[in-house]
């Protein structure tokens, strides 16, 4: 009936009470937010009003929550259904990426109890990049819960229901690829606001696209990395053949991203900047494209691609690479002027891990309990 | 038909031969209010500036040049909009110029000698330039007479004088060190008469304008400060209404001509600019009705003080002026505050312990996946 089915087994291991530690930290650290506020736990300042929160849990947990998106363009929008089995669990990544993207703004905000304005028609102002970005993320954590809807009916037989839901999820489905190309690319556009305090090594008009294709990028490659750990941590047979098709594509995805990236540095005359511009910017920007540029040419080459272990360093490469440069464009190439300094606090990181805990938590409960990971037999024929 | 029977004519009803000129009622009552908001009055005396204007009485002027370079009348034939320099002279009653009237040679002396006659006590004497006196003037001579010879008789009947340019009003460029002809400034000649200094090389020629208008309107001249000159005009210093004040007061200063500093816009005071201590309106009404940025600082150069007896053509054009308001602070107060929020021990170590973690993680499950690849391919 299903590609997808629930693996079963324990809940309680040892990894999930060590997640479990790691989440219960960052809940007391929580109180102690909404008790003496954000100053309290973080070291943001008026020069760095953005700090880990907003780079790290919405626009790097946004990013890796783009499988579920970039699977649906590739199952959906190509109509490549031979990689279907992998769009369940990738939207799964989505739900846990976005909701908890959602969570962390909602922590991040200083007057909190006045995020329901964004849901008012009457308050919206429709010339603000934030509010884009602050009602796509919201409406698509909405799309995702439903689109991953179907995976609870098969687990509590509502056959009826499944069938309805079937008919109508191409609705859903073709929304929740609309509303992230809208708002990964807005994210982008955020940093374009902040003009010359941006670093020109990062700061281009071209942001929007080039946040958009790292994010499809990071999308895959999240896939990638999910198949293969999902193979080690429950013991799954590999699926070196279709994940090497993906390499492939992620390696032209990374091709076109680098010509734009490129292109553009030198198209405004900017690359020498590149030597100029501190050494700590320079390096960043050294280490970022490295992080592209060496996946690439592994993932180009066919035998290198067809091997696991080289799909798990590539996709590695990938998600870091893509999350170096959201570091970059958002902190490391962000001078808001003299004096300000930013590292997030114990604290501030510890809360960040604790999120990331509870995301793999969750992760691990719903692939044992829900029908979320590809059916054995089909994934291996 | 004469230049005095054809202006009589015109005089008569000038508001209804505007055509004629080119210009309609509307630019004409446009160009008195602005004359009227230059002298600093009420919006209210635009109509009486124009009544002024047409009345077909008005006082005749006598233009009288020296040691000069004629950039005066330059600077007042290029006074506005187009054919108001007609207006303008027809306005003032120009009888003797010599560089405007057409007549030469004897004509215009008898001219000259008529008006005197005609509007003894009533005509307004201009002079433009410096007079000599060492060597009982005769380094400047018209008509067989000396520079001070003409001033003393021009200037016995005159209504009142107008010293137009730096030359009349002080002295200017001829006057500097060591002033070979003796020249002087037309009040320490005549010491009789109301003497109005428009000093400037060239001044504004707004400045000369509405001192005439003003006079010719109210029957009085306009408040003069201590050096002759119309407060409305020379009230203020340069500095007081300079757009790169601000640079100045922020110690954002232009260090040599071409520097960053200097391509920003930056204050000019250390490439010498004279502004801090030179009285006039440059900054405010700017030259030549072409819109902001047309006066030396605007274009990047430095106020060199044209209008300021001791400061132009005196002191050298980059020598530091003298600061009549206040002075740059030679230490200003740090706006830039390091703050917290840098890297702390604390923070440090959990960032490290995530990345180890991570780094572990990751380097586990690659070997892990390569040894499950490898065994699938043996296996197979």
């Amino acid at each position: 009936m299903s590609d997808n089915k629930a693996l079963g087994g324990k809940i309680i291991t040892k990894p999930f009470i060590i997640l479990a530690i790691l989440a219960g930290i960052a809940g007391i650290l929580l109180i102690k937010r909404f008790i003496f506020g954000i100053g309290a736990v973080t070291n943001l300042s008026d020069g760095y009003p953005w700090g880990m929160w907003i780079v790290y849990d919405v626009l790097i947990g946004t990013a890796l929550g783009c499988g579920g998106y970039v699977m649906a363009i590739l199952v959906y929008v190509m109509n490549k259904g031979q990689y279907h089995p992998l769009v369940r669990p990738a939207v799964l990544t989505s739900v846990f990426g976005y909701t908890l993207a959602g969570f962390s703004i909602f922590i991040d905000v200083g007057r909190y109890w006045q995020l329901y304005n964004v849901f008012l028609p009457w308050h919206a102002n429709l010339n603000s990049i934030m509010f884009e970005v602050a009602f796509c993320v919201a409406t698509y954590v909405l799309v995702l819960w439903i689109e991953f809807t179907p995976a609870f009916l098969e687990k509590f037989n509502k056959t009826k229901l499944l069938g309805f839901m079937n008919k109508i999820l191409f609705v859903f489905i073709a929304i929740g690829v609309l509303l992230p190309t809208m708002h990964q690319s807005s994210l982008g556009t955020l940093m374009i606001i902040a003009g010359n305090k941006l670093s020109v090594l990062w700061q281009t008009a071209w942001l929007p696209l080039l946040f958009l294709i790292s994010s499809i990028l990071m999308g895959y490659a999240v896939v990638v990395f999910e198949s293969l750990y999902s193979s080690i941590g429950f013991k799954r047979p590999l699926e070196t053949p279709i994940l090497s098709k993906i390499g492939k594509l992620m390696a032209w995805l990374v091709a076109i991203y680098l010509v734009f990236r490129f292109g553009d540095l030198i198209w405004r005359g900017e690359l020498g900047t590149i030597f100029n511009d501190g050494w700590v910017n320079g390096t960043m920007f050294t280490v970022e494209n490295l992080l592209f540029i060496i996946p690439m040419l592994l993932l180009f080459s066919k035998d290198k691609r067809s091997n696991a272990k080289v799909q798990f360093i590539a996709a590695v490469l990938l998600l870091l690479a893509g999350a170096v440069y959201r570091f970059d464009a958002f902190l490391v190439g962000f001078d808001p002027g003299q004096g300000w300094h930013y590292w997030p606090s114990a604290s501030e990181l510890l809360i960040t891990l604790g999120i990331i805990s509870m995301e793999l938590m969750a992760y691990l409960a719903f692939v044992k309990w829900l029908p979320v990971l590809p059916n054995i037999k089909h994934s291996t024929s | 038909m004469s230049r005095q029977q054809i202006k009589q004519s015109l005089a008569e009803n000038i508001s209804n031969n505007f055509d004629a000129f080119g210009f309609s009622r509307r630019d004409f009552l446009k160009f008195c209010t602005a004359i009227a908001a230059t002298m600093g009055l009420p919006f209210s005396m635009s109509k009486l500036v124009a009544k002024t204007i047409e009345d077909p009485t008005r006082p005749p002027v006598i233009w009288l040049h020296f040691q000069e370079c004629t950039g005066c009348t330059e600077t007042l034939l290029r006074a506005t909009h187009p054919k108001v320099e007609t207006l303008v002279l027809d306005l003032i009653s120009l009888d003797y110029s010599e560089t405007l009237s057409v007549a030469a040679g004897h004509q215009v002396e008898q001219a000259l000698h008529d008006s005197m006659e005609k509007n003894k006590g009533k005509y307004i004497m201009v002079v433009e330039g410096s007079i000599p006196i060492k060597d009982d003037g005769i380094y400047c001579k018209i008509a067989g007479k000396t520079a001070i010879e003409s001033v003393q008789e021009v200037g016995a009947n005159c209504a009142a004088a107008i010293a137009i340019g730096s030359c009349s009003s002080w002295g200017g460029v001829q006057s500097t060190f060591s002033n070979p002809t003796g020249a002087t400034p037309l009040h320490k000649i005549l010491t009789d008469k109301p003497i109005v200094n428009i000093p400037g090389c060239p001044p504004s020629p707004y400045n000369f304008l509405s001192t005439v208008l003003y006079y010719l309107t109210l029957g009085k001249l306009p408040e003069l400060d201590d050096k002759g000159r119309p407060k409305f005009g020379y009230g203020r210093l340069i500095h007081e209404h300079c757009e790169r004040r601000p640079h100045f007061d922020a110690g954002r200063f232009a260090e040599q001509f071409g520097d960053e500093g200097h391509r920003e816009g930056y204050c000019l005071y250390k490439l010498g600019c004279k502004g801090p201590e030179t009285y006039a309106n440059c900054p405010s009404i700017l030259f030549g009705d072409v819109g902001s940025n047309s006066w030396p600082v605007g274009t990047g150069h430095p106020c060199f003080g044209c209008v300021e007896e001791g400061v132009g053509f005196t002191k050298h054009v980059h020598e530091q002026s003298e600061v009549k308001t206040f002075t740059p602070g030679s230490i200003y107060p740090d706006i830039h505050f390091e703050k917290e929020g840098g890297i702390t021990a604390a923070g440090a170590t959990v960032t490290a312990a995530a990345v180890a973690a991570g780094a572990k993680l990751v380097s586990d499950t690659a070997k892990k996946i390569g040894e499950k690849s490898q065994d699938s391919s043996t296996k197979a």
